[in-house]
């Protein structure tokens, strides 16, 4: 178990998402960042979509009731046990009585927290996800709060032969306030005026601070409609950039809705979704056209290297 | 037959199947019988459908199917659901208790059409709805289908939590909310059935292609329904029609 001590800003328990949902009008959810969640679990051996914490931003204090071993990767929110700095992006063995604290961001939005089996909260609906909007998965359906228990497998940690087993420096991302992500136009790219979608590539866009793990809302050059910004409702895909009337983008990410009514001028590559989770408040945003065949060549680079680590035995 | 689907990428992991066609019962079919056809024969290469007015959009895996070969996949299955719509739809009653604590805007919904709220709730509930899909929250269903008799303006402001079931008028559309959730539709009633309880077998009362009535109920069966609800022995009423 964890004890949550201080639950800081926004601390739930994600795994990869409740798919196959949507149609009944329940998000997705899941990890923001499914690169550094992946990456969490495959340095503690556990399957890719094992439950973490996600923690945001700062002020995560937790209490550790029994032995294991954990990984913290994503934003870098100076992740300490006992008071010491400790290492991301590394198998870490932490014992009865540790106190692993969050106490501030120094780059990205959000860290991920795997631990040894994962979090074993039961599954609702195929998924250990939390839902604040549907209420169900993680701890009730919501955010942690002081006094919280967080279950994870009781499993013995002797055999475990990865610890301070770390990622190779190269695959470590680096996370700046100053984000660039590729995009693929449409669907309704021809409600946009021509200028528009020319400003919209050539913009730089800030992050709000409405910003949460439902979209990503920005602000800057007015993007303009030829006719109107309303279409008729339909399906919204992770990453999707809608842009209501008023002409700031808006990008759908893991807790979006799953219907929407408004134009979308196009749609971030799965491979850049993650830097959209790390980014926050005041950041900014810039966009780049890419082909389709480009955006899957990219994804297909990226799941190489997720097959060279699980290769490796971790225990 | 009607018209064929116009298919267009939507980000590289899904594609936006969109018919050229009216917003009606004969769409809907057609647009829920090929999701159902999707989802039967998805074979890994598609991982959810959601349902829009004249839409589909199809999530497929870019690792496993190239979008081109995504998007052959899909016609092929377009050429062969297109005859089959004539699947059984389901009928569910929805017992409403109008007006009073449970529904605050019915006399402002009576006086802004020139009706009595008695008028209101004989319109609201002699009609049948079509549920052409849901989403927004969790198991809300856009209904088409009421008359424009009792169409009336969201509220000015507002409010700020609206209970689970309440029955609302927004314009030409009628909904349920199936979560406590701010709203600005005008409550003319509430159901004492849960649209949405994740607790149950299937936690979803309604789906795409449904048809929906209202039932005029008191008091005294909304207290006993409501009590049947919560301790899982109501069973709603569902009948099969074409």
């Amino acid at each position: 178990m964890f004890e949550i001590i201080k639950p800081g800003v926004f601390t739930t328990v994600q795994d990869l998402g409740r798919n196959g949902y949507q149609k009944y009008g329940l998000a997705v959810s899941g990890s923001a960042d499914h690169h550094a969640h992946r990456m969490a679990n495959i340095l503690v051996g556990n399957p890719e979509s094992a439950a973490v914490l996600e923690v945001t931003l700062m002020g995560l204090k937790m209490m550790v009731h029994k032995p294991t071993v954990i990984a913290v990767t994503g934003g870098d929110l100076n992740f300490t046990i006992n008071n010491t700095d400790s290492s991301m992006w590394s198998a870490v063995r932490v014992d009865k009585g540790d106190i692993i604290n969050f106490t501030g961001c120094r780059s990205g939005c959000r860290a991920y927290v795997s631990v040894v089996g994962g979090i074993t909260v039961p599954e609702v609906l195929g998924s250990r996800s939390t839902d604040t909007i549907g209420k169900i998965g993680g701890v009730e359906g919501r955010a942690l709060k002081r006094g919280d228990m967080i279950p994870f497998e009781e499993q013995s940690i002797h055999h475990f032969q990865g610890i301070r087993r770390s990622l190779p420096h190269h695959l470590i991302p680096k996370y700046t306030s100053d984000v660039r992500v590729r995009v693929l136009l449409g669907p309704q790219e021809e409600a946009f005026e021509e200028d528009s979608i020319t400003t919209f590539f050539s913009s730089s866009y800030q992050v709000t601070k409405d910003t949460n793990r439902m979209g990503c809302r920005l602000e800057g050059n007015e993007i303009k409609h030829k006719s109107g910004a309303d279409i008729v409702s339909e399906g919204i895909f992770f990453g999707a950039i809608q842009v209501p009337k008023n002409g700031q983008p808006i990008i759908f990410l893991v807790g979006r809705q799953s219907i929407g009514g408004y134009t979308k001028i196009g749609g971030v590559i799965t491979s850049d979704l993650p830097k959209l989770a790390q980014v926050k408040p005041g950041d900014r945003i810039t966009f780049e056209r890419v082909t389709i065949e480009e955006a899957h060549r990219l994804l297909m680079e990226e799941e190489k290297d997720f097959s060279v680590l699980r290769s490796y035995s971790y225990r | 037959m009607g018209r064929k689907f116009n298919y267009k990428a939507s980000g590289d992991s899904a594609i936006l199947m969109s018919l050229d066609e009216d917003i009606n019962e004969k769409t809907n079919k057609r647009i829920v019988s090929l999701a159902n056809r999707i989802e039967r024969d998805a074979d890994g290469y598609f991982e959810e459908v959601i349902i829009g007015f004249r839409t589909l959009l199809v999530q497929y895996n870019p690792l496993k199917v190239s979008y081109h070969s995504a998007v052959e996949k899909l016609t092929y299955l377009e050429s062969v659901s297109g005859n089959s719509t004539e699947q059984e739809r389901r009928h569910i009653e929805i017992p409403v208790l109008y007006g009073g604590e449970y529904g605050p805007d019915l006399d402002s919904v009576a006086q802004l059409n020139s009706l009595s709220p008695e008028e209101v709730i004989k319109i609201h509930s002699e009609a049948s709805y079509l549920v052409y899909f849901l989403g927004f929250t969790p198991g809300y269903p856009f209904m088409g289908g009421m008359s424009k008799e009792i169409a009336t303006p969201r509220l000015d402001s507002p409010r700020i939590s609206i209970a689970p079931g309440s029955v609302g008028i927004a314009n030409d559309q009628t909904g349920i909310y199936p979560v406590e959730s701010p709203g600005g539709w005008r409550i003319i009633g509430q159901t004492p059935l849960q649209l949405y309880n994740f607790k149950k077998e299937q936690p979803f009362l309604l789906g795409a292609g449904d048809y929906v009535t209202f039932r005029v109920i008191l008091n005294d069966e909304f207290n006993d329904i409501k009590k049947r609800v919560e301790e899982g022995s109501y069973v709603s009423t569902v009948k099969e029609r074409n």
